[in-house]
């Protein structure tokens, strides 16, 4: 199973795919599933389950809370296993994104392992370059999951091939140089990566999905990006729904109202 | 790069390799939007260091500015308390600036306006590489912004006027546990977003290919130095080179001209803090294992599923959970030498210095002093021993009166 699946039923249905991102363990283990089973519900074909990890380098303070409160609150790698399963189970690809060293340090083969048999189809690695993922690219081959990595607008053509011809399940443009958050803007060098890693792909015969990450905050977004990208990424938003919630509940629906805004922006954006 | 030796001896591994590489350790676990940059950065500075307009530039601001070539001062009266060994100390203290940290800053700063950069970043503990940086960038007309953790913005709050007294922005660092390492994922986060115009000035041997091989070259000065001084001074080389390490940058520059000695000892003094087997340290090799932090691969302090633990250590300078991956691959090799120093046994040494020698010495220097002790009273008064003094202890003068109870009433904290 490869979330290539996903992104193909959506060009099917002529739209991009959403792809909503929560890290496990927040508000709760339970917490996580409850508001990641809504945004299934409400209309996101992928998840993302982030690893919580002491040292999120690529975060902007809005993961970076989320994530210590998980860790604070005791989050545990079985938990995040736990979490995928049961994301799973709804029937969405559901991918974890994590820094390098926790898999490292578990063992990237016994991860590997450990991840399929809990229905997860891959890991999205924001620290892990090809050039260092030699025993990642052997387990994610022995255990069948997808390795998405992430291209940047600094990304050179040669690195764009390099990138892109060991990715599985769809390759990750990050459109902004900075961390994760929620921007009021696109930057207007994203269409243009998006283009470039897609002429690339095509130049090796390789058909693979292009999502676009970092910054879509609503529907309006959402269908911007939706217009030249194969996959719109959101995690921020999600997350801040859920942090300025009084309670689980109404952070769930909070997040699922806005799991809904952005499917149907998703749907509008190749009018 | 192989390392050369002035005796026509090699060690052979090249070490890094062309990926930054030292045997497993080191590398590049960086953001892809980075990549690009660390591949410029690595270019420049292959090219700089072999221009000689570069190397003229900055041996002219090591001499005219940061007050090099340092002294080497023998310690009488410590040397006879530690075994009657004879003590040199490689005064790093006397540069401008009160530390070693001025090597690196000058060279990174040079080579920052060398590719266009208009502005530095940097992070730091005790605050001696924020002050480096902020000197550097006034000096050469860059902006500068300084990431601290807000624990140690409080603990050496001199040094956070002084480097707002030299122009730069000091941004207390509130994530984590507002330490050393958090920030330096601030300093990250703000390249990513800034590599347009900014060189991020990374402090210690530690982080993504080049920075540890960078930063190294250097520092090599310390050791070169020293080597000649000691060899003209004693006609022989030293039984022993001590140094402390945190992220590793003055032992390394104090090691690398040794490295091709083998006759000498080679010993880096980690934080032990209150003890490696209670766990609230930041011994990195002795009580560490081996993963990723930072960019790189190297020795941690981790939890059994890879979350870093905090590091505890009196010295904010050492108090880091990962160190340089150059110092994990001379540990793997034996090359190097790697001993827990506590607290108290660096506080011993730092006063046991100040009333000897009239020296006051940094906190993290007191640790590779302690060091001297220890190795003196082993190998006995025919012993040499070449100590690296990193930093002078200005900056640390509330931590030392208050952990000797010589503040006034109603002053300690």
């Amino acid at each position: 199973m490869s979330v290539k699946a996903a992104y193909d039923r959506a060009r099917a249905e002529n739209r991009a795919a959403l792809v909503g991102y929560l890290p496990a363990g927040f508000p709760s283990v339970d917490g996580a599933i409850e508001a990641a089973t809504a945004m299934v519900e409400a209309g996101c074909d992928v998840i993302e389950i982030g690893l919580p990890y002491t040292d999120p380098m690529m975060d902007g303070p809005t993961i970076q809370d989320a994530v210590h409160r998980a860790l604070v609150g005791g989050v545990h790698l079985a938990d995040v296993f736990r979490t995928v399963e049961a994301v799973a189970a709804t029937g969405a690809e559901t991918l974890v994104m994590t820094y390098w060293n926790p898999v490292d340090h578990y063992g990237v083969d016994t991860f590997a392992r450990d991840l399929a048999s809990a229905g997860g189809t891959g890991l999205i690695t924001p620290d892990l370059t090809p050039e260092e993922a030699g025993p990642w690219l052997e387990a994610s081959d022995a255990h069948g999951l997808d390795r998405v990595f992430l291209v940047a607008l600094s990304s050179t053509d040669e690195r764009l091939d390099k990138i892109t011809s060991v990715s599985r399940g769809f390759v990750y443009a990050a459109s902004l140089m900075g961390v994760t958050g929620a921007r009021t803007a696109i930057d207007t060098g994203a269409p243009r990566l998006v283009e470039r890693t897609r002429a690339v792909l095509d130049k090796n015969g390789r058909d693979l999905p292009v999502g676009l990450g970092l910054g879509v905050s609503d529907g309006a977004q959402a269908a911007e990006v939706a217009g030249f990208a194969d996959g719109v990424i959101v995690g921020s938003a999600f997350i801040r729904r859920l942090l300025d919630a009084p309670d689980t509940a109404s952070g769930v629906a909070a997040v699922r109202a806005l799991a809904a805004d952005l499917a149907a922006g998703v749907r509008a954006g190749r009018g | 790069m192989t390392i050369h030796s002035e005796r026509g001896s090699a060690v052979p591994a090249p070490v890094p390799d062309a990926a930054g590489r030292f045997g497993v350790y080191g590398g590049r676990f960086a953001p892809e939007a980075l990549m690009a940059a660390l591949d410029e950065l690595t270019a420049e500075f292959e090219a700089a260091r072999r221009d000689p307009v570069f190397t003229a530039e900055l041996t002219e601001l090591l001499t005219t500015y940061a007050g090099r070539p340092s002294l080497i001062t023998e310690a009488r009266r410590f040397g006879a308390e530690a075994g009657g060994a004879r003590v040199l100390l490689k005064r790093e203290d006397l540069n401008h600036t009160g530390s070693h940290k001025i090597n690196n800053v000058l060279g990174q700063a040079l080579l920052a306006r060398r590719t266009g950069k208009t502005r530095l970043i940097a992070e730091t503990g005790a605050g001696q590489h924020g002050v480096a940086t902020a000197t550097a960038a006034a000096l050469l007309g860059l902006e500068c912004t300084v990431f601290m953790g807000e624990v140690d913005t409080e603990r050496q709050a001199l040094n956070v006027a002084r480097m707002r007294m030299l122009g730069a922005e000091v941004v207390p660092v509130k994530a984590g546990s507002r330490t050393l390492k958090d920030a330096v994922n601030e300093a990250f986060r703000d390249w990513v977003a800034t590599v347009e115009n900014t060189h991020y000035c990374v402090g210690s041997t530690m982080g993504p290919h080049p920075f540890p091989l960078m930063v190294r070259e250097f520092h090599r000065v310390i050791g070169v130095e020293a080597r000649a001084q000691v060899m003209e001074l004693t006609g022989k080389l030293p039984d022993a080179v001590l140094a402390c390490v945190g992220g590793g940058s003055n032992a390394i520059g104090a090691f690398h001209a040794f490295i091709p000695d083998t006759s000498v000892r080679l010993i880096g003094f980690e934080a032990a803090g209150d003890g490696v087997e209670t766990g609230r340290h930041a011994a990195t090799v002795t009580g560490g294992s081996v993963g990723v932090i930072h960019g790189m691969r190297t020795y941690l302090l981790q939890d059994e599923e890879g979350q870093t633990i905090e590091s505890h250590s009196i010295s904010a300078g050492l108090d880091y959970p990962g160190v340089g991956p150059e110092h994990s691959w001379l540990h793997d090799t034996g090359r190097a030498e790697y001993r827990p120093v506590t607290d108290a046994q660096a506080m011993e040494a730092f006063a046991l210095l100040c009333r000897t020698e009239g020296i006051i010495p940094a906190i993290e220097s007191a640790h590779a002093l302690a060091g001297a002790l220890q190795v003196g009273r082993e190998l006995g008064p025919d012993a040499t021993l070449l100590v690296c003094l990193s930093g002078r202890g200005d900056k640390d003068m509330h931590t030392a009166a208050a952990y000797f109870g010589l503040m006034p009433e109603g002053d300690a904290k």
